[in-house]
């Protein structure tokens, strides 16, 4: 099996690092005088604090405060009539923030770009359902996956998970094979906690061996009926002279013992 | 004029076939299993092909019914969530007895590679399992060696429910 390694933190500390492979970086340009993106940060104004162009989208970053201000005007003056994304991006370890990132694309211009804006743990941020109806769904994801509340938005409901569902699995502190409450849930939820010392825990080593357990496993040379105490006694090795008859008793290859 | 009458007093006897309640009831229980039409993940397209007519699940006696009320068999086919697990339960609470339940694939026997918080690893956890069929997807003719499987295991069983011992949570 593979080293285990602890993954607690491994957003401070990544877990695995490989001597020569660097992580690529997406290079960042300035937006071009005079081109369709010049005009859309211009229209823009003071509302953008950032602006740059990578991999051909322009990428802006804006107060959290004023997102459905900005969405407003991009949609209404710039021609972005799509969201197509909108998420968020964990950054907890390291800044405390939640980067929430609007995706957005303009049909006219066949040109996309994305709106960025960050807010603290714990803040709320406004819906912008009405400038965009996808806008309905994925802020509801967002609130799901990463906790975020978003204000005045018409229906925040978690959207993948169940309803009573705890933690917010995005978020990098969430482990992936789920907390306790994970782990349980539909147990607790169709039997009830006093059922949880018969069903037992999750197994979740596909590979695990037990052999103890003479139900599931048989361990060569040592097997018992199943079900039955596990022995340390071998069984003997035994011929079945219907099947397999030894024609040839002399010739000394008889096994006597397991090798 | 035809004479439809048979007169048993002269062909040797009465027609009587000498055999066990448990053989007889088995028999029919074996012979129509009707499993539920309940697809979960990819598994079902591989469920769905075993029905069709390449395969033809009927020739078994096996058609799939809508209801669980009319099932007898609940094929667990596929990744089931745990979010969905509750209804799978529901689901297997509202077929009749005598029932049983094939867990078809390895997402439904382990989680398989959804190693992951939202999945639940094994549907043994839920509900009482008798076939554990392994594969990512099992093809068609797994799912009716499976079938096959359940069959002879049905005809080992005893007709009284009740004396026959399930390994797990039968009797929740």
């Amino acid at each position: 099996m593979r080293k285990y390694t602890p993954k607690d933190n491994v957003q401070k500390k990544s877990y695995h690092t490989s001597r020569f492979w660097t992580a690529p970086r997406v290079s960042q340009e300035s937006v071009e005088d005079g081109s369709h993106f010049a005009d859309v940060v211009s229209a823009m104004g003071d509302l953008a604090k950032e602006a740059f162009v990578s991999l051909g989208q322009l990428v802006v970053c804006i107060d959290a405060t004023k997102n459905k201000e900005v969405l407003t005007l991009l949609k209404d003056e710039c021609g972005f009539v799509q969201c197509s994304e909108l998420s968020a991006v964990d950054y907890l370890a390291q800044d405390g923030e939640f980067e929430i990132f609007y995706q957005l694309l303009n049909m006219s211009e066949a040109s996309r770009m994305r709106v960025r804006c960050r807010i603290k743990e714990g803040e709320a941020i406004e819906s912008v359902t009405p400038v965009y109806k996808s806008a309905n769904f994925a802020e509801r994801e967002m609130y799901d996956m990463f906790g975020i509340y978003v204000n005045n938005h018409p229906y925040l409901k978690r959207i993948l998970m169940p309803e009573d569902w705890q933690g917010h699995p995005l978020l990098k502190t969430y482990p992936l094979q789920g907390d306790e409450f994970a782990s349980w849930y539909e147990v607790d939820k169709i039997f009830g906690k006093e059922y949880r010392d018969i069903i037992g825990p999750e197994n979740r080593d596909t590979s695990r061996i037990d052999q103890d357990d003479t139900k599931r496993f048989s361990r060569v040379g040592y097997e018992v009926p199943f079900g039955a105490e596990p022995t340390d006694t071998p069984t003997p090795i035994e011929y079945s002279e219907t099947i397999l008859v030894d024609y040839n008793k002399d010739s000394g290859k008889e096994l006597s013992h397991r090798k | 004029m035809a004479q439809h009458q048979v007169n048993y007093a002269s062909t040797a006897g009465l027609p009587i076939a000498l055999t066990s309640v448990d053989k007889l009831v088995n028999w029919g229980r074996s012979n129509s299993l009707w499993p539920l039409t309940y697809g979960l993940a990819c598994c079902a397209i591989e469920m769905m092909a075993s029905g069709a007519s390449r395969y033809d699940f009927d020739r078994m006696g096996t058609i799939f019914r809508a209801s669980p009320r009319q099932a007898d068999v609940m094929i667990l086919a596929g990744t089931l969530s745990k979010k969905h697990a509750e209804f799978a339960r529901r689901l297997y609470d509202q077929m009749s007895e005598p029932k049983w339940v094939i867990s078809m694939g390895s997402c439904a026997n382990t989680g398989g590679m959804f190693n992951t918080y939202s999945i639940v690893q094994g549907v043994d956890r839920i509900v009482p399992v008798d076939i554990y069929l392994p594969g990512c997807a099992p093809r068609p003719e797994t799912l009716q060696y499976a079938l096959m499987m359940l069959q002879k295991k049905i005809r080992r069983e005893s007709a009284d429910m009740k004396k026959n011992q399930k390994q797990n949570l039968r009797l929740i």
